[in-house]
């Protein structure tokens, strides 16, 4: 249950399949062009009920809501042993390695 | 009675809402069939270099410092013939409030839309200018929502894209996700038309014009600290605002420098396509726009762009996504300063063009740009590998293929940039200017803008001509 006042995220469809530009690529004109915003519930809701936000600049928007206090988790990625090598070559070749 | 909003409703009062969103009437500057008056468009503002370097002092945009890469520059000379081996230099365009040259953009923007009475600011960019322009209008008191295209049909988002909206909504601003597709701009101009806010384009006079200050810089800083202008300044070229704003900048300057577009080859890989929007490693900086750009700079959100690389560019060098990653890794590593991966596409091309110079010359690259999470060569190594793109060392110059593989140079060795080839964009951009107005048989009027948008000659551009009417 979100309460109104919450900070939330929502979806929508902006133009379905059907709709999309001409000339786009054939993948593209499959799916439909898709929406997110995030914004302050304007009444209480469950997550999938169709609800409106008012956003940052104060717009009202409207959508489904997907998910209630939004957050990143984008990160420094998993390792990558490359870059471990990389740092070894570039040793080796500027400053001779552990010589 | 509320208007339609509906996808061809909407567009089709593009002109209507553009003009109300911009203040400018390009209509004004309409000066033939083919020709507009470009210098009149870029003056018509009137903002001066010496405005603009006082609007960016406000906000503490620009002056940034040059770095000497000494170690970059030893590893270079170790692969180049005796005598040779440029200086390597940075703009270090990353100390800019919004981390990335766009500041510059973005400042004069800004400050046009308040001077004008807009109560808030819109742009279209997935990129470092969305950052750019919130942070800016968080200075300037303006309210900011930045549109950007962000993920796929499966709701993936590039890991690079993401943190550029963290970055925005940091400064204060709303951002609108949408997914892959041209459509956006559908959404932006129905925002835009809602609102009423000013379009801080990319490619607005003042925006390019905010780009002016960084080449008259980088001339006025290699002049105070060695005594000379530097033989190269290398430009990562995506929209053609970097190389557009700092060629001007530089012959402002009467700086004799060669400006030198570079972009990382995407070749084969469809912006507009769903399924490949992930199959890319860098979101920006690449031919992918690059290309598409040079060859016709008025396709973007303003109906006539002040980015008009092919004005300025003798030279355009790609590089692979590989070499961008390697020297981003040796950035950090050699030189102690974390920064991009996008923006060091020019500095894998110096890397490798200094090799071409002698010793006692400079190259510089015109930028770096603020690194954090998702937007490091990590993250965006690790999404391509669970995109199931292979990583592998090996020669990137021969075994590159965009959206099937990184090619890690097996040695520093194999950085190497490829030279576009400039006639077949300038006879591009030819003739999709002709046939854009429908115009098959230019007068020499035509044929003479032509040459200048170009810097082809006039028998290049008939030629051209001639045979597009075979």
């Amino acid at each position: 249950m979100a309460k109104k006042g919450d900070w939330v995220r929502i979806h929508r469809v902006v133009l379905d399949a059907a709709g999309r530009a001409p000339g786009v690529p054939e993948d593209t004109a499959k799916v439909p062009l898709e929406m997110w915003v995030k914004g302050e519930l304007k009444a209480d809701a469950q997550i999938g009920d169709e609800v409106e936000v008012i956003t940052a600049t104060g717009r009202t928007e409207y959508g489904e809501l997907i998910e209630v206090h939004p957050y990143y988790t984008h990160s420094y990625g998993k390792f990558v042993p490359e870059l471990i090598e990389i740092d070894k070559q570039l040793r080796e070749e500027l400053f001779g390695g552990g010589k | 009675m509320a208007l339609a909003k509906d996808y061809a409703s909407v567009m089709g009062r593009n002109n209507e809402i553009m003009k109300k969103a911009l203040g400018l009437d390009y209509e004004e500057f309409e000066s033939g069939r083919l020709r507009f008056d470009y210098e009149e468009l870029m003056t018509s503002t009137g903002y001066t270099l010496e405005e603009i370097q006082r609007i960016q002092a406000l906000t503490g945009v620009g002056n940034t410092p040059i770095l000497e890469l000494r170690n970059l520059t030893a590893l270079a000379r170790k692969y180049a013939k005796p005598g040779y081996g440029a200086t390597i230099l940075a703009k270090d365009e990353a100390s800019n409030p919004s981390g990335s040259f766009k500041a510059r953009r973005a400042a004069c923007a800004v400050a046009h839309a308040k001077k004008l009475g807009y109560k808030g600011v819109m742009a279209a960019t997935s990129g470092n200018y969305g950052a750019a322009v919130a942070s800016q209008a968080a200075m300037q008191g303006l309210k900011c929502i930045i549109v950007q295209e962000c993920f796929d049909s499966k709701g993936i988002g590039q890991p690079e894209i993401i943190e550029k909206a963290r970055r925005c909504e940091a400064y204060g601003a709303e951002v609108v996700q949408l997914s892959v597709g041209p459509e956006l701009f559908y959404s932006f101009l129905s925002i835009l038309e809602d609102t009423g806010y000013f379009n801080a384009s990319l490619y607005s006079p003042f925006g390019i014009a905010g780009v002016e200050t960084l080449g008259y810089e980088i001339a006025q800083q290699c002049r105070a600290r060695y005594g000379k202008d530097p033989a190269m300044v290398v430009c990562t070229s995506a929209g053609g605002g970097m190389v557009t704003g700092t060629a001007r900048g530089l012959i402002k300057a009467g700086a004799k420098s060669q400006c030198v577009g570079a972009s990382i080859d995407l070749t084969g890989l469809h912006m507009a396509s769903d399924t490949q929007f992930n199959l890319k490693s860098c979101t920006t900086g690449h031919t992918g726009f690059g290309v598409p750009y040079a060859v016709d700079p008025d396709h973007s959100d303003v109906p006539r762009s002040a980015a008009r690389p092919l004005r300025y560019l003798e030279r355009y060098v790609t590089v692979t996504q590989g070499d961008v990653m390697y020297i981003t890794e040796a950035l950090a590593n050699l030189e102690g300063v974390e920064r991009g991966p996008a923006g060091n596409t020019a500095l894998a091309a110096a890397f490798a063009l200094a090799q071409e110079l002698p010793v006692d010359e400079y190259i510089i690259t015109s930028e770096t740009e603020y690194t954090g999470a998702g937007k490091h060569l990590q993250p965006q190594l690790d999404f391509a590998r669970d995109n199931g793109i292979e990583i592998f060392f090996g020669d990137p110059g021969t075994e590159d293929k965009p959206g099937t593989n990184i090619v890690l140079p097996k040695s520093p060795a194999y950085i190497k940039t490829k030279d576009m080839d400039m006639d077949r964009l300038r006879a591009s951009f030819i003739r999709r200017a002709c046939r854009k107005r429908d115009i098959m048989n230019p007068c020499d009027d035509d044929i003479k803008f032509l040459m200048e948008e170009t810097l082809a000659s006039e028998e290049f551009v008939r030629g051209v001509i001639a045979e597009m009417n075979k």
